[in-house]
């Protein structure tokens, strides 16, 4: 327990407005990763364990793309198709095909995916560690606010972070795709009597949900060292926020991430001991008062 | 007796274990084994819930450790050499994990299906997060390191070297051997078969009046404390604990060892972990291969069989019975 160093943060503006920005920018990343998990898990009814080997690759796709560009507006763009395409091959060829079988086998399969992705990974890209510099436009002098020094990306992605809820959020709740996809997520039979290609609607949830992990790895590249395990914690942690936050609920699953971060990175201050298994409590407890998350509509 | 002949198979495979290390006498074919029988209780114990229940938990690794950590920590810090210590370790083990099921279980029981999973993964991940932060205790991310001391096994009077590759894998023979023995047995009981149709159908045999959480809880603690067994088991075998013991995708490889073995068949598991240890010890040299093979194995046999080896033997024996009667 350190409480002293906690309680001298909490008393300096500064320090707490550093922390925060720290929060969020563990949360963006988090967010664009839980909420493609969280669409494919509320829509397909998929446990995806691989998503976080999506983010990953995301993360390598940057990488060539800057290595062989240099321009990290193209690999914002290209690096999260990629990554979509990969998705939209694993559901086509593969978990296509476990629709309705029990849990196990797609428990199974996503698992194998991890595996499999993982070891590519390495037979590309090798086992170390690889690192994307902070693009140069990006280059900056750092804005200091309250005598925290805050680095210009860090600004960017808290804006795109902001940008990017609301227009996830936008495009469930108010167009008419999303609105197919939440009659999906409801009753795929009857969308299907009216005349939908729901297999159709399943490939570009799952291809949409793979390109949002994607994205958040080419965000987060700059910032982590790109290694074939990175998915490993972030699916974990995934997870616990689409648990929390209610399957299929944008704002809940990004209200949950914002928590997250800040408990890590207070929590980091306050009790290091416990900061790994905070959460985890929070999730048992979440999960056995109200299963169906903190945001979820109760099921009946 | 009915249960023992209608059981030979076990007999049989301890009988061939026990002849076996006597005309193969090479370390390198003990080890392997060791750890064949050690992977193969902690796969049938988990089968338990996967194959016979159909709960399938994700984080039995959790039991796994406290049963590794348990022993480890216990005979590193055993002062003198009792004449039972190891036996006295295991049983603690067992105890300890149990216990660990028992808490665990009680709130994982209270949900179903993929909340299920989750939630022993959240249990299993705080028993890692405790393993790393409280490295005083236990090692932190090193492990237990440094060998854990094997005092001499007293039988009947006649102390036993257990620090012997050889006398362990006895132990480990018989331990494993009687716990498939007792497994098996809950298996074919009453209790065994209102486990099955808990998997089948839940719903109906909550109307039948029975306690399916109750059950589930009941099975959930057994294969806790199995499982405890072989992690203590492993210790022994490794001289060491490690916080792997405890990670999430430890627990995937004895579920991987059912899949293949099958699921449906008690054996199944322990065919399973014995291809998935041959197939990992011959890998070991292509160590960056590993996840590319083992994955793509499971990818083909859910997109073709979706069922292990014996249970498509099974179908297949059934098949033909049929066809003579």
């Amino acid at each position: 327990m350190d409480l002293a160093s906690l309680f001298s943060c909490l008393g300096s503006p500064g320090c707490i407005l550093g922390q925060v920005i720290g929060a969020v920018i563990i949360a963006m990343v988090l967010f664009l990763v839980a909420s493609g998990l969280s669409l494919i898990l509320g829509v397909l009814g998929v446990m995806n364990f691989a998503h976080g080997s999506l983010y990953m690759i995301g993360a390598y796709f940057t990488y060539t793309l800057m290595e062989a560009f240099g321009n990290f507006g193209l690999a914002l763009f290209l690096a999260p198709i990629g990554v979509g395409i990969v998705g939209i091959i694993l559901e086509r060829f593969f978990i296509k095909r476990v629709y309705g079988l029990p849990d196990l086998y797609q428990l199974l399969l996503t698992y194998a995916f991890i595996l499999v992705l993982d070891d590519m990974a390495k037979l590309v890209w090798g086992i170390f560690d690889l690192s994307v510099p902070v693009p140069s436009w990006f280059r900056r002098p750092p804005v200091t606010i309250m005598g925290t020094i805050i680095p210009f990306y860090y600004l960017f992605i808290m804006l795109a972070g902001a940008a990017l809820v609301l227009g996830i959020w936008f495009f469930l709740a108010k167009t008419k795709f999303g609105k197919i996809i939440n009659a999906a997520a409801s009753d795929p039979e009857m969308l299907m009597c009216v005349g939908m290609n729901v297999p159709l609607v399943y490939t570009s949830v799952f291809a949409l949900g793979s390109l949002l992990a994607g994205l958040g790895g080419v965000i987060a590249s700059p910032l982590r060292s790109i290694v074939p395990e990175m998915g490993n914690s972030i699916i974990i942690e995934s997870f616990i926020i689409v648990v929390i936050g209610g399957m299929g609920n944008i704002i809940g699953t990004f209200l949950v991430a914002l928590l997250f971060g800040l408990m890590r990175s207070f929590g980091i201050l306050g009790f290091p001991f416990f900061e790994l298994a905070f959460i985890y409590i929070l999730m048992a407890v979440v999960l056995i008062l109200r299963p169906s998350g903190l945001f979820g509509r109760a099921t009946a | 007796m009915r249960f023992i002949r209608s059981n030979s198979w076990l007999l049989f495979l301890a009988s061939f274990l026990a002849i076996f290390p006597l005309i193969i006498p090479t370390l390198s074919f003990v080890n392997i084994v060791s750890e064949m029988l050690v992977m193969a209780l902690f796969a049938v114990s988990l089968n338990l819930l996967i194959g016979y229940t159909g709960i399938i938990s994700f984080g039995h690794a959790a039991f796994f450790a406290v049963g590794s950590y348990t022993v480890g920590i216990m005979l590193q810090r055993l002062s003198g050499s009792l004449p039972l210590a190891i036996p006295a370790v295991l049983l603690c083990a067992m105890i300890f994990s149990g216990f660990a099921a028992l808490v665990i279980g009680y709130f994982c029981t209270r949900l179903s299906s993929i909340y299920f999973s989750f939630l022993t993964l959240a249990f299993s991940q705080i028993v890692y997060a405790i393993i790393i932060k409280w490295a005083s205790f236990t090692g932190g991310d090193q492990g237990l390191i440094g060998g854990i001391p094997k005092p001499p096994l007293s039988f009947f009077g006649f102390p036993i070297d257990m620090t012997s590759p050889f006398s362990l894998y006895y132990l480990i023979v018989i331990l494993t051997i009687l716990s498939f023995f007792f497994l098996k047995m809950v298996t074919d009981s009453p209790f065994g078969w209102i486990l099955r149709s808990i998997r089948d159908n839940p719903e109906r045999i909550n109307f039948l009046g029975i306690n399916v959480k109750g059950y589930q809880m009941i099975v959930f603690i057994i294969s806790g404390i199995f499982t405890g067994l072989a992690g203590g088991l492993m210790a022994l075998h490794l001289s060491g604990s490690y916080p792997d013991h405890a990670y999430w995708a430890k627990n995937a490889e004895p579920i991987f060892m059912i899949m293949v073995g099958g699921l449906r068949i008690f054996a199944g598991p322990i065919l399973g972990s014995v291809i998935v240890t041959e197939l990992s010890a011959y890998l070991s040299s292509y160590i960056q291969m590993r996840g590319l093979v083992f994955g793509g194995i499971l990818i083909i046999m859910l997109m073709l069989i979706r069922e292990g080896l014996l249970d498509v033997l099974a179908s297949r024996w059934k098949a033909i019975k049929r066809c003579n009667l």
